[in-house]
């Protein structure tokens, strides 16, 4: 049983600070690139410096002569990994799954990892890396979608759907056809990926890994190893962001448990902030086009949405942006089509509200235009429209309080200001401009399960492989269990981030507290039940269990429950929901966006913890303002190699750039969901930002942006005034 | 990372008698150099750290303002001296960077930063500045960053710059030591345009030390604005930006001082627009004709051409803001 102590900060009005916040912002958390194992050594990864093609000569005889260097480890003299299929066909493309690292001397894509350059400092190891040389064969390679949208074939996950008449917006009264695009985002999480791994035995193995999941990466790790999955031990305590990049197991991890092989020492490889950019997927550029139409006074008749996104020659991946059409609005006619484009690139993956995020972008610009055809209000458009029950699945929802969350973010945001006319305030060279566009997502409920033990000094200890990578999972699940055994928060301790502990899921598509939370509920539940069949008859309902524990000689009692949801997961359509109202700035002259306020409200369920609740919409917010604004990776398609691959040039907004953010909740249960009556909040409080403040740029200039990012130079453009 | 040798200077004797020395740099607040050695952009032997050597003075002369080569950005741009005479020089290093690069940047090491050039970074892609001959990778390539004015066929980076825009409008003056003594270059002179030689980006010898700059006392503390126009709103590089100092009495411009960033290899001084201006009325016409004149032989490329829209815009903007105006 471990025995760290937690550090539980003071409560505040707005509800309980993280139970690991002091350990963060004290830099006590040690997260996966922290620990110092005896005889570690350091990998540095050698990218590729074409696109497409494949490695004639590597020289890594230098780099080995280097100071410090202990091995460089390349296809040419790697261990064989018994998870990877043998090549069936010598010559050819030999690959088509996840990529799979020094396996042959392919190149699919700029940056891919040829060589693994270990050295007993990292200095040494970059030095290393530095002398490795390699000569390729180049092929002609293809990274631009727009010049290979013809050559998408459907996604095999959500390609196609039809509901009523195809294209029947067409035939409606007010009518439009748009194109939306938009460019790959990079999750550049702070945290850098990073794995140290040590070789405990022939068959035995420990990772200290940036992992979304503990179990999911043993078992991928397994898999690849073939390995006992018991005997392989993951550690992720602390995660400092991930949004989607550390949900499956990537080359660079591979890479430094075959290193740790090959120099029979443990061996730390932490990503460099370009790395990240080839290594850990990234959201898929994607085109989109909409048709919509509706009756004059603004009755949905028909949508098409068609969209094509970029994904990898040796692997798919696909996202489906336009299921959100599907199921948005009433409305009796929609057909979608979902293509895949394969292009010499790194793998695309989720990112936080992956497709919804991309769909919404493009569906919730379109009903904006709408609105302004339809002369009608934006909001209004969407009551009229409002979907009382799942209009893909015909169920009835398990519950859903949007027209809430539409009413209090309009009072909030000041709407009744809002003018119908584009471009009707400007004040200081300054237009003003109010927007507002709607997210939802799937509201899911897995299995896991959890160990509760009271302790004989009633302590009580929570045990799940889950991981916490950001939204404060430790917090919310300490909260729900107190309140169940209505003990003080600090006699709560959470132990996660540990395959060794009893299995929980990834943390991803926003199900944690529903998932891990509910079994967390359960166990506690029973946990009481246990104590009171102790107690027999007569017994309080909420006892002091350190005494019962003293009275019946125990050192502790423990329960481990497995829970999943029952019938109703299928009864009902289960969705969070939400909405953002931005009030944005445009300057008449330069197109600087500024963003003057910001109101999210999410409709997901009953609140757990308000605090970190409230972070992790201001976050996802954040984020989507990111994806409005300014976030784009650019590919120099010459060389099919980032130009922006850091920081400074790919920008994510900082603080200078927003406003304070109202995050609010309808905060009603969901009666069906779980327990609690909880659904998740990570995705929506993205989905739907991005058209938010297109929308807000639209009404604020009579400027509509169709290609994010929007940056100054799209709304001066080259030739038509602003003013 | 090349393993190098560290130094730290006992004088500026010392500094001027070993920098010309092949494989020998410079280090003072290291905010760009570091970078540069990370990426493999530049590998040297020897780095001489100058950041003991006592140069951090600002005082106020006869003629102006002295500012020591090794006062920090963030020392300068909070230093009441500097708000009271020069305004313009604090607003253009505040725009400049973030926080934490100002309270690590001098004033000597802005000056000498290099292009933010992506091709210039990348040691895999193509770049005259940083290998001679290899060609220009933003020529044809991704260049949304890159300059308009005073291009060559060889290279169009620009200059990254906020404080060197600010100095040049107000006549600054670099003071340099060398092995001959002391010598002072204007900071319209100090940086290049690349020319056939885009690897060399200003005009100090190897062997020459920055020690400080002047600024000569001037009536614009009044009339003086920099606006950058940028990404992000913090810790991003200018798409354009400008410098306006103006010197008004009774609604009548007597003497105006305009530079521009983010659109040439240097500093871009504004001499024709000033003249124009000289002599005429505030208002929104005389500075919407200042900025037409301001734009003459300006070049956009694929990516950049809306910088021939944003610049004239950011110009009248600024006067604006300068003025009053606004």
């Amino acid at each position: 049983m471990k025995t760290e102590s937690n550090l539980i900060m003071p409560s505040s009005v707005d509800g309980m600070s993280r139970i690991d916040g002091r350990l963060k912002v004290t830099g006590a958390a040690k997260y996966s690139a922290e620990f110092t194992l005896a005889g570690l050594t350091y990998g540095v990864l050698v990218g590729s410096t074409i696109t497409k093609g494949s490695i004639k000569t590597l020289n890594t005889k230098q780099a080995e002569g280097a100071p410090g260097v202990l091995a460089v480890v390349t296809y040419l003299n790697s261990p064989k990994v018994a998870g990877y299929q043998l090549n069936k066909d010598p010559g050819k493309s030999t690959q088509k799954g996840p990529l799979k690292i020094f396996y042959d001397n392919q190149v699919f894509f700029n940056g891919q990892p040829i060589a693994l350059v270990i050295a007993d400092t990292y200095e040494r190891a970059l030095y290393g890396a530095s002398l490795v040389n390699a000569q390729y064969n180049t092929e002609k390679h293809y990274t631009n979608i727009q010049d290979n949208i013809s050559k998408g074939f459907l996604s095999p996950e959500d390609g196609s759907y039809n509901r009523g008449t195809a294209d029947a917006w067409k035939s409606a009264p007010v009518k439009m056809e748009h194109e939306y695009n938009i460019p790959n985002n990079i999750h550049n999480p702070m945290e850098l990926h990073s794995i140290i791994a040590r070789w405990d035995a022939n068959d035995k193995l420990t990772v200290w890994d940036k992992t979304q999941g503990v179990k999911d990466t043993q078992q991928s790790i397994a898999e690849i190893f073939k390995l006992p999955v018991e005997n392989v031990q993951v550690n992720s305590k602390f995660v400092g962001g991930a949004f989607g990049s550390a949900l499956q197991v990537w080359p660079h991890e591979v890479a430094a448990i075959i290193g740790a092989k090959v120099v029979n020492q443990p061996v730390k490889v932490v990503l460099s902030r370009a790395d990240m950019f080839t290594s850990v997927g990234y959201r898929p550029r994607t085109w989109q086009k909409i048709g919509i139409g509706a009756t004059s006074d603004g009755k949905l008749i028909g949508i098409t949405h068609e969209a094509a996104g970029q994904s990898a020659t040796f692997e798919d991946f696909a996202e489906g942006p336009s299921r959100i059409t599907k199921q948005a609005y009433a409305c009796p006619n929609v057909n979608t089509i979902y293509n895949l484009i394969s292009l010499d690139v790194n793998k695309p993956t989720w990112m936080r509200g992956p497709g919804e995020a991309t769909g919404a972008f493009a569906l919730e610009s379109a009903m904006d235009e709408l609105s302004y055809a339809l002369k009608l209000d934006p909001i209004d458009l969407r009551l009229i429209n409002y979907a009382k029950t799942d209009p893909e699945s015909g169920k009835a929802y398990s519950s859903k309080f949007l027209n809430e969350a539409y009413r209090i973010g309009a009072e909030h945001i000041g709407w009744k200001n809002r003018k119908a006319q584009p471009g009707a305030v400007k004040k200081d060279g300054w237009f003003t401009g109010y927007g507002m566009g709607s997210g939802m997502f799937g509201a899911y409920r897995d299995k896991a399960t959890v160990r509760a033990v009271m302790m004989a000094d009633g302590m009580l200890i929570l045990q799940t492989a889950v991981s916490d990578i950001g939204p404060g999972t430790g917090t919310a699940m300490v909260l729900i269990a107190a309140e169940v055994m209505k003990i003080p928060v600090e006699k709560i301790r959470f132990d996660m981030g540990d395959s060794s502990l009893p299995p929980a899921p990834s943390q991803g598509g926003s199900a944690t507290t529903a998932t891990v939370g509910s079994a967390v509920f359960d166990a506690c539940a029973q946990l009481k039940e246990k104590f009171q069949k102790l107690i027999g008859n007569g017994g309080a309902n909420d006892p002091d269990y350190a005494k019962v524990l003293k009275q019946h000689n125990l050192p502790s009692l423990e329960v481990t429950t497995l829970s999943g949801g029952g019938a109703d997961l299928a009864k009902y359509a289960m969705y969070s929901w939400s909405v953002h109202f931005v009030k944005v700035l445009v300057n008449a002259a330069t197109g600087e966006v500024k963003l003057d306020r910001i109101v999210c409200v999410a409709d997901c369920g009953r609140i757990i913890s308000p605090k970190t609740a409230r972070s992790q919409v201001i976050g996802g917010a954040i984020g989507g303002i990111g994806m409005a604004l300014m976030e784009e990776d650019i590919i120099d398609h010459r060389y099919g190699r980032y130009v922006n691959n850091n920081l400074a040039d790919y920008h994510v907004p900082v603080n200078a750039d927003i406003p304070m953010i109202e995050a609010l909740f309808v905060n009603k249960p969901d009666p069906y969901i779980n327990p609690m009556g909880a659904k998740g909040m990570a995705e929506i409080a993205l989905i739907g930002m991005a058209a938010a403040v297109a929308n807000a740029v639209y009404n604020a200039t009579g400027k509509r942006v169709r290609d994010l990012p929007i940056t100054p130079d799209k709304l001066i453009g080259k030739d038509a005034e602003l003013s | 990372m090349k393993q190098f040798q560290y130094v730290r200077a006992a004088n500026q004797q010392s500094v001027i008698s070993t920098i010309g020395k092949p494989g020998t740099t410079i280090i003072a607040g290291g905010t760009n150099l570091i970078d540069l050695m990370k990426r493999g952009v530049i590998a040297p032997d020897k780095l001489i750290d100058i950041t003991h050597l006592p140069l951090k003075n600002i005082q106020a002369t006869k003629t102006g303002l002295h500012i020591g080569a090794l006062v920090l950005n963030s020392t300068v741009a909070e230093n009441s001296l500097v708000l009271q005479k020069q305004p313009l020089l604090s607003m253009a290093l505040n725009a400049g960077a973030s926080p934490q690069l100002r309270n690590m940047a001098t004033m000597g090491g802005n000056m000498m930063q290099r292009t933010r050039c992506t091709y210039f970074y990348d040691v895999t892609m193509p770049c005259n500045k940083r290998a001679p001959g290899s060609g220009c990778g933003a020529l044809g390539g991704y260049n949304r960053m890159h300059a308009i004015f005073g291009t060559s066929e060889q290279c169009i980076a620009a200059n990254p710059s906020d404080m060197c825009v600010g100095l040049a409008a107000l006549d600054a003056v670099a003071v340099i030591a060398g092995k001959k003594g002391e010598r002072r270059i204007p900071l319209t002179d100090f940086h290049r345009l690349p020319g056939n030689h885009p690897e060399i980006d200003n005009h100090l010898a190897k062997d020459e030390l920055i020690t400080g700059i002047e600024i000569p006392d001037n009536n614009f503390a009044k009339h003086s604005y920099y606006l950058k126009v940028r990404d992000r709103q913090s810790y991003a590089f200018a798409l354009v930006s400008v410098a306006a100092a103006l010197e008004i009495s009774n609604g009548t411009i007597h003497k105006a001082r305009l530079a521009m960033g983010g659109v040439a290899h240097k500093p871009w001084r504004l001499f024709d627009a000033e003249k124009f201006l000289t002599g005429k009325p505030v208002s929104e016409d005389s500075f919407a004709q200042a900025a037409q004149i301001a734009m003459q032989g300006a070049k956009g490329y694929e990516y950049n051409s809306f910088k021939l829209k944003l610049a004239p815009a950011t110009l009248s903007e600024a006067l604006r803001h300068a003025s009053g105006l606004v």
